[in-house]
C-alpha cells in the first residue's frame, strides 16, 4: 500500500503551500472592501442580472459525445495493457478480433455524431441527413 | 525495477528502512520535487516572457537581478501583497475551493513522473492511467472557477475550458493508448523501458502510426492546458481575462503556477512516452548516483525543449476560432487518433511488435547474406 502513499503526500504538501500563502498573505495584505470593488467586472459598467443565465446548449451535446468517448476509451484500457503479453503467448489474434470489433463501434459512433452535425459548434439543418433526404438542401 | 524511491535508497544503500523512515524519505522526496516543479513553473512565467521578447525584438524582463531572472520572485511577493476582491454574488466556497483543485490536481499528477529508473516517486502499475485522472482535475478547477465567480466574462472563459478540455482529452486518451499497446503496460518504468537512448529506438519512430501519434498528443496536449494557439478560455482579446478574471492576488497566483507546471508535466510526458524519456546509452545507468544524475538530466534537457517549443508556438501562431477548433478536435484529431490505435494494434500484430528500424535491419542483413 505505500507505492500511493506519495499521492497523499503531495497533495498534503499542496494544501500545505496554499494554505501556507493565503495565510502569509492575510497576514500582510490590505484589506479594504467596498460595493464597487467587490461587483463582477463588466467592462465598468454596472453588471445587468446574474452570469447564471441559460447558456447554449452546445455544450451539452459535446459533454455527453465526450462521456461516450471516455468511458469507452477508460475500457479499453484493460485489453491494451495485456495485448503485448497475449502476442508473446501467441493468441494476439483473439485480442485483436475484439479490440477491432471494439473500434468499429466506436468509428460508428463518430460517424453516426458526424452525419447527425453534432461535431459542428454551430449545428447546421443542413448537414443533418434527415434533411437533406427530403431534399431541402 | 524498483517501484518506489524508498525501495531503490534501499537496494543501492542496502538497508531496508522501517514505516518512520519510508514516510520521512517520502515526504522529503516529495516535498524536493514539489519545491522544483514550482521553481520551474515560477521560472517559467520568465522564460515565457524573455522568449516572447526574443521572438517580438524586445527586452523582456531585465531589472530585478541578472538578466532579470528573478522577476518571478518580484511577481510572487506583489501577488502576496495583493488584496483579495471576491464579486459580493459569487459563490464564495466554489470560488476559494477552484484553484486549489487546480494546483493540488497538479501536484498531486507528480507522484509518477519518470525523472529517472531510481528517481521515480512511485511507480504505480496504473501510472499512465493515475497520471490521466490527476490532470483532469484542473479541468474541474477552472470551470468551478468560471462558474462560480457570477461573471459573464469568467463565464464564458470557464464553459468554453470545460468543452475544450474534455474534448482534447479524447485524442490524448487514445494516442496514450496506442503507445500503451507497443510497451505492452500501464507503469511509468515499463513505458520507458521499452524504449532505448538513440532515437532509433525511441516509440515515435516505432511505427508510422506513433509518429503522426506523437504529434496528435503534443497538439492535444496544448490544448488541454490552454496555451495558444488554444487558448481560447482566457482569450484576452476577447474575454478580458477568461476563467479567472475575477482571480486576484496569491487565487491567481495559483492558477497561473498550475499552468505552467501542467506544461511541463505534459511535456514530461511527451518526452517519456515517445522521445525516450531518460534512457542513456552504453550502459550509463549502472553507475550508481552516476547514472542517475546523467538520466535526470537528459530527462529535463528533453522536457525542457518541448516546453521551449510550447513558448515558442504560442508566440508563432494566432489564436484559433472557438467552431475550429472542435471541428479540429472531432473531425481531425479524433479519427486520426482511432485509425493510429487501429494501425498500431495491426502493425503490432502483423510484425510481431517490431519496430520500423528491426524491420529494415533484418532486411539489410537478409539480402547481405
Amino acid at each position: 500500500m505505500d507505492v500511493y502513499l506519495p499521492i497523499f503526500l503531495l497533495i498534503f504538501i499542496a494544501l500545505l503551500i496554499i494554505f501556507g500563502a493565503l495565510i502569509l498573505s492575510y497576514l500582510i495584505r490590505p484589506s479594504n472592501p467596498s460595493l464597487i470593488k467587490q461587483t463582477a467586472y463588466e467592462c465598468g459598467e454596472l453588471p445587468v442580472g446574474t452570469a447564471w443565465a441559460n447558456f447554449n446548449v452546445r455544450f451539452y451535446v459535446v459533454a455527453l459525445v465526450f462521456i461516450i468517448f471516455d468511458v469507452e476509451s477508460a475500457l479499453m484500457f484493460p485489453v491494451v495493457a495485456v495485448y503485448k503479453r497475449f502476442l508473446q503467448l501467441g493468441s494476439g489474434g483473439a485480442v485483436l478480433l475484439s479490440l477491432l470489433v471494439f473500434i468499429g463501434v466506436l468509428i460508428q459512433g463518430v460517424i453516426y455524431c458526424w452525419r447527425k452535425g453534432d461535431l459542428d459548434w454551430i449545428k447546421s439543418y443542413r448537414t443533418s441527413s434527415d434533411v437533406r433526404a427530403k431534399g431541402l438542401k | 525495477m524498483n517501484e518506489t524511491i524508498v525501495s531503490y535508497l534501499g537496494e543501492t544503500l542496502g538497508y531496508s528502512f522501517n514505516w518512520a523512515g519510508t514516510l520521512a524519505i517520502f515526504f522529503i522526496a516529495s516535498l524536493v520535487l514539489a519545491s522544483i516543479m514550482a521553481l520551474i513553473g515560477g521560472l517559467g512565467t520568465y522564460a515565457e516572457r524573455k522568449i516572447s521578447a526574443d521572438i517580438q525584438m524586445r527586452y523582456g524582463p531585465n531589472r530585478v537581478g541578472p538578466y532579470g531572472i528573478l522577476q518571478f520572485l518580484a511577481d510572487g511577493v506583489k501577488m502576496l501583497l495583493k488584496e483579495d476582491c471576491i464579486p459580493r454574488d459569487s459563490d464564495r466556497f466554489i470560488f476559494k475551493l477552484s484553484p486549489m483543485l487546480c494546483l493540488v490536481g497538479v501536484l498531486a499528477s507528480l507522484a509518477v513522473l519518470p525523472t529517472s529508473s531510481g528517481f521515480i516517486l512511485a511507480n504505480l502499475n496504473v501510472g499512465i492511467f493515475y497520471l490521466l485522472g490527476a490532470t483532469s482535475v484542473v479541468g474541474v478547477g477552472i470551470f468551478l472557477g468560471g462558474y462560480s465567480s457570477n461573471s459573464k466574462w469568467a463565464m464564458l472563459g470557464g464553459m468554453r475550458g470545460a468543452a475544450q478540455i474534455i474534448s482534447y482529452e479524447v485524442p490524448v486518451t487514445l494516442t496514450i493508448l496506442s503507445i500503451v499497446l507497443i510497451a505492452g503496460g500501464l507503469s511509468m518504468n515499463t513505458l520507458v523501458g521499452g524504449q532505448g537512448a538513440f532515437p532509433n529506438d525511441w516509440y515515435i519512430f516505432h511505427n508510422p502510426f506513433s509518429f503522426i501519434g506523437f504529434f496528435v498528443y503534443f497538439i492535444g496536449s496544448l490544448a488541454e492546458t490552454n496555451r495558444a494557439p488554444f487558448d481560447i478560455p482566457e482569450a484576452e482579446s476577447e474575454l478580458v481575462s477568461g476563467y479567472h478574471t475575477e482571480f486576484s492576488g496569491m487565487r491567481f497566483a495559483f492558477f497561473a503556477l498550475s499552468e505552467y507546471i501542467e506544461v511541463f508535466v505534459l511535456c514530461a510526458i511527451a518526452a517519456a512516452l515517445f522521445l525516450g524519456g531518460y534512457n542513456i546509452p552504453f550502459g550509463l545507468q549502472e553507475h550508481g548516483l552516476l547514472g542517475q544524475l546523467l538520466q535526470l538530466a537528459v530527462f529535463f534537457t528533453k522536457s525542457f525543449f518541448l516546453y521551449y517549443v510550447v513558448i515558442w508556438i504560442r508566440w508563432t501562431l494566432p489564436r484559433m476560432r472557438v467552431d475550429h477548433l472542435m471541428i479540429l478536435c472531432w473531425k481531425y484529431l479524433t479519427p486520426i487518433a482511432l485509425l493510429n490505435l487501429v494501425g498500431t494494434a495491426v502493425w503490432m500484430y502483423c510484425f510481431d511488435g517490431k519496430s520500423f528500424y528491426m524491420i529494415l535491419k533484418q532486411l539489410f542483413v537478409a539480402s547481405g547474406q
